[in-house]
């Protein structure tokens, strides 16, 4: 029968087109990191010096910090690498991760509109700014999505003792960058990582209102997927990887990415 | 088709058929014999194609009986073909459409291609063999449905109006496959509301009027002396509803 | 001013041969297409069974498949994520975030637009050809392959709709794939990826190639279809 011929063939070429390109799965690791991480571009920059050093191929799969550890809990991820140290340590405490070793850092900035209704430019107190916000009630675009960023935002509105809420506090549940285009757009003030921020683009009337405060400092850990919880973890990889990133030599790469002739993260492995 | 065992007679005993409550066919008794053409008449209504339908096998009886009552008559639904009055032809060419109704009736697939070739050639039909069945003429499409049949070599062959939308030329030529298909030994059995085309076929005529069959005779004595009112109101050409 | 930029960029994007776009491309390409065929597999012979099929429940499972016609990326991303993850169903396959699972999420979703198209268009093709190929001792089995092939020009429009939602779909690919670079980005997770880091320009430049790709596509579909149309009417 002709149509079973053809239904057969249809089959294999579905099953051929299907199949993976046989890739040695033993070099690969896969990162479970953030979007501020990804957005800025860093990756771009380390992993093929990393990958032409080792021949360890690193895919990268860009989430909120939430959702990155998430995806590493599952064990769906060889190693995370992300910014948010109470639930990084969590992480590790729960059993999930090996350890946490921290990288680099960057910090927070918090951005607005040129025209500053709460006339918060210049100022170096991040508590200081959020409070002025507030009681202007200017509008603020929050990531509300459970990353690192959104955490560290809440954090500074707890330490104001403000429960921000009202039609000026917009919870997007969005990544930095979609949080931007949104607060260049309302306009409103946001608090944005610096690494997304010198690669953002579209930034419109958005500028950099407060920055300095030592609360807005950002430490970036990564963490070895625990392989004695999920066995499938390329723990050696993994761990080769993190190795590198806080070698002399990932700290170098990590220092020489620059944007702008501006450099976005700090190495600060001890 | 031949020196097999036949199906005939066909025998029809008390048929009814009814939809949501309505009786169309309301108790239908004959019996059909082998090497004759039988034509069923009837106004507009009178359950002319129900009756064929039934007796193909396509719509189920509400009551009644319908025996395929020859020796091969257990096992007579592949002896029996059916043309309709708007045949249906697939959209794929002439040839092709042959050789699906061969594939599906069974016929081994070496056999096939031959066998369509064959029926097409049969009825003269065989420059359309690689045309889109779709773009035919009606009469092209009418005769090549008829070929269709054949091909499946029936012992009955069915016939619904199958000149109905037709010109007469193309009627003419479907009348002359009927012939030469009846000519081979296959059993006709067709309905038609045109009296003239009855005459020219007919060797017997079941008269059916509002679903109850009236008159069941040889041809000439239906057209020379029709027992009820209702069968010499229609042959006279007053048309009955 | 976006938009000329828009187009500039893409302009230069396609010119310029970049292979990171054309793996991009490639990758698009693959898993559409791959998750085409498959829901065409699944779905064109299932269409046409429920078509001709009576059962108890036959409505209800009409209903079913038109409403998963709808079905959200995302919760078909979802629910193809919890399947392949390490800890689920599944995961022994380590398929998540791969191109694989990028196609059967894909498939999930489109699988039921063929299957609910392929029943209407089947429906209408039954009601003229039932008693013709009953008459010839078709069973309804026999029946379905008669039926898509005397289908087969509405079936291609059923085809393309798979083939739009398809390449446009952002929310599956994206959670099972996870967009890493140079593996799992296709056209339509390079878009977000640019949106996200304000690009807007590479963004739209990359939505009019995306754009040009399923036109070319369309337009191959239509015009064999017009061809052998004409040839079969």
């Amino acid at each position: 029968m002709n149509t079973v011929k053809t239904l057969f063939s249809a089959t294999a070429l579905a099953a051929a087109l299907m199949a993976l390109p046989a890739t040695a799965q033993d070099d690969v690791i896969t990162v479970a990191s953030t979007t501020s991480t990804e957005n800025s571009g860093l990756f771009d920059h380390l992993l093929p010096l990393f990958e032409e050093e080792t021949g360890i191929e690193v895919r990268v799969i860009a989430q909120g910090t939430g959702q990155a550890l998430e995806t590493g809990r599952r064990g769906d991820a060889d190693v995370v690498f992300v910014h948010a140290k109470p639930a990084e340590e969590k992480f590790v405490a729960d059993g999930y991760g090996v350890a946490r070793v921290e990288v680099m850092y960057n910090d927070f900035i918090i951005v607005g509109p040129a025209k500053d209704p709460a006339d918060i430019a210049g100022g170096a107190d991040a508590v200081d700014a959020f409070t002025s916000i507030a009681e202007t009630e200017s509008a603020f675009a929050s990531r509300g999505d459970e990353s690192g960023t959104n955490k560290k935002e809440r954090a500074i509105w707890e330490e104001a003792g403000i429960e921000p809420s009202g039609s000026w506090y917009r919870e997007l549940g969005q990544g930095m960058g979609p949080t931007l285009n949104t607060a260049a757009q309302m306009p409103a003030y946001s608090l944005a990582d610096r690494g997304t921020w010198i690669s953002f683009e579209n930034r419109g009337d958005l500028e950099i209102l407060v920055e300095g405060d030592n609360r807005l400092f950002n430490q970036y850990g990564v963490i070895l997927v625990d392989p004695e919880r999920h066995e499938n973890v390329n723990a050696e990889d993994g761990q080769a990887f993190i190795d590198w990133l806080v070698s002399d030599v990932g700290q170098q790469a990590i220092a020489d990415y620059k944007l702008g002739g501006e450099q976005l993260f700090m190495p600060n492995a001890k | 088709m031949h020196g097999t065992l036949s199906i005939l007679p066909l025998e029809v005993a008390d048929l009814r058929y009814a939809v949501r409550g309505k009786e169309l066919l309301r108790g239908l008794g004959f019996k059909l014999l082998d090497g004759s053409r039988t034509v069923i008449m009837g106004p507009n209504g009178a359950g002319k194609s129900l009756t064929l339908r039934l007796c193909h096998g396509l719509l189920r009886p509400t009551g009644g009986r319908i025996d395929w009552s020859g020796p091969a008559g257990g096992n007579a639904t592949k002896r029996h073909a059916m043309v309709f009055q708007r045949p249906v032809l697939l959209r794929r060419t002439a040839r092709a459409n042959l050789i699906h109704a061969l594939s599906v009736s069974d016929v081994p697939r070496a056999e096939q291609a031959e066998r369509a070739v064959a029926a097409l050639a049969h009825f003269g039909l065989s420059a359309l063999a690689e045309r889109p069945a779709r773009t035919l003429s009606g009469g092209e499409q009418q005769r090549l449905a008829i070929a269709r049949a054949w091909a499946l070599r029936p012992q009955v062959l069915f016939l619904d109006e199958p000149t109905s939308p037709l010109d007469p030329a193309a009627t003419r030529a479907i009348e002359q496959m009927i012939q030469s298909i009846h000519d081979e030994g296959v059993k006709i059995v067709m309905t038609t509301h045109d009296l003239g085309q009855a005459r020219r076929i007919a060797d017997e005529v079941l008269f059916l009027h509002h679903g109850r069959l009236l008159e069941q005779a040889p041809a000439d004595q239906f057209f020379s002396q029709p027992q009820t009112e209702e069968a010499r109101a229609f042959v006279k050409g007053e048309l009955l509803w | 001013m976006d938009g000329d930029n828009a187009f500039l960029t893409a302009f230069h994007l396609i010119l310029s041969g970049d292979p990171a776009l054309a793996q991009i491309v490639a990758l698009s390409l693959r898993v559409t297409l791959t998750a085409v065929l498959v829901s065409c597999l699944i779905g064109l012979p299932l269409g046409a069974a429920l078509s001709l099929a009576r059962f108890p429940g036959r409505g209800a499972v009409i209903v079913v498949f038109n409403a998963l016609m709808g079905l959200p990326p995302v919760v078909a991303g979802l629910i193809v994520y919890l399947a392949l993850s390490n800890t689920g169903p599944l995961g022994f396959l380590k398929l998540l975030f791969t191109p694989t699972a990028m196609i059967i999420a894909q498939s999930l979703l489109i699988t039921p637009i063929i299957i609910s198209l392929t029943r209407s268009v089947i429906d209408e093709l039954w009601s003229e050809y039932e008693e013709q190929l009953r008459s010839l001792g078709s069973s309804a089995l026999r029946a379905i392959p008669t039926l898509l092939w005397d289908g087969r020009f509405s079936l291609v429009t059923v085809i393309l709709a798979g083939l739009g939602r398809a390449m446009a779909e952002v929310g599956a690919v994206l959670i099972v794939g996870g967009n890493i670079a140079g593996y799992t980005r296709t056209m339509t997770t390079a878009i977000a990826l640019e949106t996200a880091k304000g690009d807007l320009a590479l963004a739209l430049g990359l939505g009019i190639i995306l754009l040009l790709l399923t036109l070319v596509l369309n337009a191959g579909a239509f015009l064999s279809s017009r061809i052998a149309q004409r040839q079969a009417a």
